[in-house]
């Protein structure tokens, strides 16, 4: 097994703010690679520093063999981007951005012709090609840089937030394509996100917080690191609720913004121990497997959408913009 | 090879952005017109017969400074294009392409320059009502010197936008320089009459030379010795003009790439 990427040391100060901080990892040839983290965490500057827009502080990356600091053209001609923002020209059509990419990537001109066919072919916009891109939907422009990132034929997809901002459906077509997509080229996959479900595709994953990496494995090893079943109880007095429990079954349990919860092992037994004779006044209680949020709870103390509104607030926002049809409409 | 390829692509987009918008061709239309149309009858209506000593009018000493005035304009706000694809995030494509920064700034001052070019050609139309008679080759020589004007500007426009990264500061820097740019040139009158504190900013401005040029190629070899350019008690002739307004550009092209090139 190659690796397509070798850092180390890699780190990024801005003035005073060190944004990664002493950043060791190494992604294999052909996996898909996650960065897990927050917000500000690091990830974007990460990349910027790997696709070459950024030069490091201090340290090293190698990509597809090449320093990406004093071998920028061979590291940009190994990458392709799908950067967080929107990077289309949105006056132009389809067609005439991919035009744009192969033309810089020099791709021999007999040659894009039938690339860009196959590959707006592959992310359904052929039918579309001509259109400008100003009158796509969210999802549509993010398949056409999905597209346009893969036009060249890299050894390395980058893509940052690749479904940011777009309703579940949508996310749920774009990551099918991406999938499809590493079946056929057998390209490496970057990945950052702040999404849980979408991490759980990704082979490895590095959970990055305040410019450092905590943890680094496959999901399952990463989940397993949590002790057991996490059960969540929602009470009328929170406090009272976390020393009954420290009390009565000596468990650390922790408040968050739905209630109290806790890890156990077995957790289908523990409830009925538990309920039968509560005396914190119980309104409901909840049970669930181990996810990589509370892997990353676990890891540094605190959630990972904090300053968002929470999970359940996101979760609230796709359903309403589901529900007016605004975006879920394209596929 | 692959490095002219890109400025041919970057150059083509600009010309298709251009013409798939081309209300702006209509638009840019209307600020020339007012002033020449107008401004230009009002003020030699007032003047009452001839105007420097060869007899010329007002409106035909001033047409050379109008189209001069609509290479200026279009050639800074093609630097907004710059701000533009950093604002909307097209810049990064770009910047992370396997293309070296200099095919990039020529790329796109070529592009602009072009656009300032076809922008000024659109100011032929008003030969007629200027009431000049320029030949062909006057016209094709006009043509090369509002591009070499434009390509200068476009240099200028280019190296503000590596470093003005809003839309908004960019429309206010681009507003402080235009009319200083535009009124401390020949454009709309002839510099040997100026008092010496206006007639020395006139002449360290890199406009009046290419306005000069055009000035002089358009009103013919009976230009009146007022309108010209006087540098060490000689008059500038089309030449020395077009080498001043060239080195301008270098040094600002030289500029505009050496700040592209250290932009993160």
């Amino acid at each position: 097994m190659n690796n397509i990427i070798e850092v180390k040391h890699l780190t990024k100060r801005f003035g005073d703010l060190v944004a990664v901080d002493d950043v060791s990892f190494e992604v294999v040839e052909g996996e898909i690679f996650g960065f897990l983290g927050p917000n500000g965490a690091g990830k974007t500057t990460t990349i910027n520093i790997l696709c070459t827009l950024m030069r490091p502080t201090f340290g090293t990356a190698i990509l597809n063999g090449f320093d990406v600091v004093r071998q920028r053209t061979q590291v940009r001609k190994s990458l392709g981007l799908v950067f967080q923002d929107p990077s289309l020209d949105i006056k132009l059509s389809a067609l005439q951005n991919l035009e744009f990419h192969a033309g810089v990537y020099s791709i021999p001109r007999d040659v894009s012709k039938n690339r860009i066919e196959q590959i707006l072919k592959m992310v359904d916009l052929w039918e579309r090609r001509k259109d400008t891109v100003q009158n796509y939907s969210g999802g549509m422009r993010r398949r056409l840089e999905i597209a346009r990132g893969l036009l060249h034929y890299p050894k390395v997809l980058f893509l940052d937030e690749p479904t940011i901002g777009l309703d579940p459906q949508t996310r749920n077509h774009i990551w099918e394509h991406i999938l499809e997509l590493r079946r056929r080229e057998n390209i490496t996959i970057f990945l950052t996100t702040h999404y849980m479900d979408e991490a759980n595709v990704a082979d490895r994953i590095a959970i990055i917080d305040h410019g450092k990496i905590v943890a680094l494995n496959t999901p399952e090893a990463l989940k397993s690191m949590v002790g057991g079943d996490i059960v969540t109880v929602k009470t009328d007095n929170a406090e009272s609720a976390l020393m009954e429990i420290r009390r009565k079954y000596n468990i650390e349990a922790q408040r968050d913004s739905e209630g109290v919860f806790f890890e156990v092992r077995n957790g289908e037994e523990f409830i009925p121990v538990l309920v039968k004779d509560f005396e914190s006044g119980l309104q409901s209680i909840s049970l669930r497997r181990p996810t990589l949020d509370d892997v990353f709870v676990k890891l540094t103390g605190h959630e990972i959408r904090e300053g968002e509104g929470g999970e359940a607030a996101m979760r609230m926002q796709w359903a309403v913009r589901q529900a007016r049809g605004r975006d879920g409409k394209f596929h | 090879m692959n490095d002219l390829r890109a400025v041919y692509i970057i150059w083509y987009r600009d010309l298709l952005r251009f013409w798939r918008d081309r209300t702006r061709l209509i638009t840019s239309f209307i600020m020339p017109f007012l002033f020449l149309v107008v401004f230009g009858t009002g003020i030699a209506s007032s003047m009452m017969g001839g105007f420097g000593d060869e007899g010329f009018d007002y409106i035909q000493f001033m047409y050379p400074g109008i189209i001069g005035m609509v290479v200026l304009f279009n050639s800074i706000m093609m630097g907004v294009s710059i701000v533009w694809d950093r604002e909307f995030g097209f810049l990064k494509e770009v910047l992370v392409a396997p293309v070296n920064r200099t095919s990039v700034a020529i790329g796109k001052a070529l592009g602009g320059a072009t656009i300032a070019t076809i922008q000024g050609m659109v100011m032929l139309i008003f030969i007629p009502f200027a009431n000049v008679s320029p030949s062909l080759i006057d016209v094709l020589l006009l043509i090369i010197l509002m591009f070499i004007m434009a390509l200068s500007l476009n240099m200028m426009g280019l190296l503000i936008a590596s470093r003005i990264k809003t839309m908004e500061a960019f429309q206010l820097v681009a507003q402080l320089l235009l009319f200083p740019l535009l009124f401390l040139s020949p454009a709309m009158f002839p510099p040997q009459a100026l008092p010496a504190w206006l007639g020395s900013a006139v002449k360290v401005n890199p406009v009046s030379y290419g306005i000069d040029s055009m000035r002089q190629v358009i009103l013919g070899s009976q230009e009146s010795a007022m309108f010209g350019i006087h540098l060490f008690g000689y008059r500038m002739p089309i030449i020395l003009d077009v080498v001043v307004i060239a080195l301008f550009g270098l040094v600002m092209g030289v500029l505009a790439v050496r700040s592209f090139q250290n932009q993160e």
